[in-house]
């Protein structure tokens, strides 16, 4: 299939299902109607309401707050993932003793931990950041220590008999290999920074995307639930090309960069 | 047949190596028994015997990578400890760092030993060009195929100037047009400054078209050195013109009636005692 073709498609199927939703939303069949507006507004509506959001502006505060949320769990997340999993990976006896905890905070769901950070954090941004850090973390705390495990032994070997001192195996060895697996799976933790931020929102806040959707379901306001909905959806693709540039550039060196996902 | 040994120029010299591996079950497994062999400097050695037989355990004693349990392992007369700093060791396995560029795994080699980075591009750029991958500097190795990352493997290794090159099947895995091509490039670059070389392989015809002297393994577990003998073929030598010589011939079966019964033994042992050879 040619792209211009693929693109006709996926145009069709948007228009079909829109198409769809305004007819049964608008139009009574059998005198009844199949998606009652009330539960279910209509895709006019709710173009309406992301059309107004982005006229008047009001909206790009959220979507700053919810990007600058996500950058900073995924950022201070990674961090302390990239740290913890190399000490861990090279001091084995840690890793022992704290095996068990690790175990038991990865299990735990994370939104429980919401309330908490509330009331540490307070309603602003903090506590958001803090929700999408225990998520990102394990991530990348798990793909890094993975990695400098799995340095092959003979590259390793190969290394030491370069003249390479502890540090410069390190800085060529340990390190590389790591971030390696540590950006094969950017994708599912930049999501999860983008989760923590929005779950964070919702659950109680004053601005932000999640904000938004809360606020408009709290008057049930259909149409700005599902506004809010798409922003969201149209904000992580955005997101997400940008995550697939940057590993694209970062993983020249593996065999099929840029299809690797963690 | 024993080949000389002066004193004084021995580049690696093991005496009575044993390595022994402990496994599951306190049970103790020797790889190799009491090794005798001294490669003088200058000297091309190859060591061939058959699969699982302890080779590249005696590759990695000399190179320090292994200590031996008994017996000990002198390098230009001084008792080796730790790693092994004349050697180069060119690995069985693919040993590139996939993360950095051809020119940049060729240059790490001076840079490990503090040469300034625009130096060490420089020099790797000529030993890309004598390996016959001028071009091909900025390709990953990933990118390139298994011949070429030997290439690459040899350039890395020879960039550092060892005394002492360390080989493990280097060409194993390669089809065997390329084998033959990559012997003649190490022959021709080890001719310009006749390094001490430790050459494993499992190839007979390889070993004798190569090598100054051939040593013979028996099989394991315990492998001991069971032959030396002299290559009298006259250098510089072509890989595949040597193989038509009558003394390559007479050679090559006067030491393939050694090997045979090894390698047979080999099969068999690996038949009966999987565990135990792994």
């Amino acid at each position: 299939m040619s792209r211009l073709m693929l693109l006709v498609c996926q145009l069709l199927v948007a228009v079909v299902c829109l198409g769809l939703w305004q007819l049964l939303a608008t139009v009574p069949i059998f005198g009844h109607m199949l998606l009652p507006p009330f539960f279910f507004s209509n895709p006019v509506n709710v173009g309406s309401q992301i059309f107004e959001w982005f006229s008047t502006g009001v909206i790009w505060k959220h979507l700053a707050i919810t990007l600058w949320e996500s950058i900073l769990a995924f950022a201070i997340g990674s961090f302390g993932g990239v740290m913890v999993g190399f000490w861990f990976a090279r001091q084995p006896r840690v890793a022992a003793v704290f095996d068990p905890y690790v175990k038991m905070a990865n299990a735990l769901p994370r939104v429980v931990l919401a309330p908490i950070f509330t009331l540490w954090l307070g309603l602003g941004i903090w506590s958001k950041v803090a929700l999408g850090v225990t998520l990102v973390f394990f991530i990348v705390f798990f793909n890094v220590y993975q990695g400098v495990k799995e340095v092959s032994k003979t590259v390793l070997d190969n290394g030491r008999m370069l003249g390479m001192s502890e540090q410069q195996l390190m800085r060529h060895v340990y390190w590389p290999s790591a971030l390696s697996w540590m950006f094969s799976s950017l994708h599912t933790s930049v999501g999860f920074a983008v989760v923590g931020a929005v779950v964070g929102e919702y659950l109680g806040s004053a601005a932000g995307l999640g904000y938004l959707i809360q606020q408009a379901e709290g008057v049930f306001d259909v149409a700005g639930v599902f506004a809010g909905m798409f922003v969201l959806s149209i904000f992580v693709i955005l997101i997400d090309i940008v995550v697939t540039i940057v590993e694209r550039r970062l993983l020249v060196w593996r065999p099929n960069a840029g299809e690797a996902r963690g | 047949m024993q080949a000389g040994v002066t004193a004084g120029s021995t580049a690696v010299a093991l005496d009575d190596a044993t390595v022994a591996f402990r496994l599951a079950g306190n049970r103790v497994y020797t790889a190799v028994q009491q090794a005798r062999l001294n490669v003088e400097h200058g000297e091309f050695v190859a060591i061939v015997g058959p699969t699982g037989c302890g080779k590249s355990t005696l590759l990695n004693i000399a190179a320090g990578l292994l200590k031996p349990v008994s017996g000990s392992v002198r390098i230009f007369d001084a008792p080796l400890n730790g790693l092994n700093k004349d050697a180069g060791y060119l690995f069985q396995a693919d040993a590139l760092f996939p993360w950095k560029t051809a020119i940049d795994n060729v240059a790490i080699g001076l840079e490990t030993s503090g040469t300034p980075r625009a130096e060490a591009l420089e020099r790797a750029q000529s030993w890309l060009a004598q390996v016959g991958l001028g071009a091909f500097g900025n390709r990953y190795p990933h990118m390139l195929s298994g011949g070429q990352r030997k290439r690459i493997g040899l350039a890395q290794v020879l960039i550092r100037d060892p005394k002492i090159l360390l080989m493990d099947e280097p060409f194993g895995p390669l089809d065997a047009q390329t084998r033959q091509i990559m012997g003649n490039l190490l022959l021709q670059l080890w001719n310009a400054d006749r390094k001490a070389v430790l050459f494993v392989t499992h190839d007979l015809e390889e070993a004798i078209a190569l090598a100054d002297r051939v040593v013979i393994m028996s099989a394991g577990p315990g492998a001991r050195i069971i032959g030396d003998w002299r290559v009298p073929l006259a250098r510089p030598r072509d890989i595949m013109e040597v193989r038509m010589d009558k003394e390559f011939h007479s050679l090559h079966r006067e030491i393939w009636s050694v090997l045979k019964d090894e390698v047979l033994k080999g099969y068999a042992q690996s038949a009966q005692a999987p565990a135990a050879a792994g």
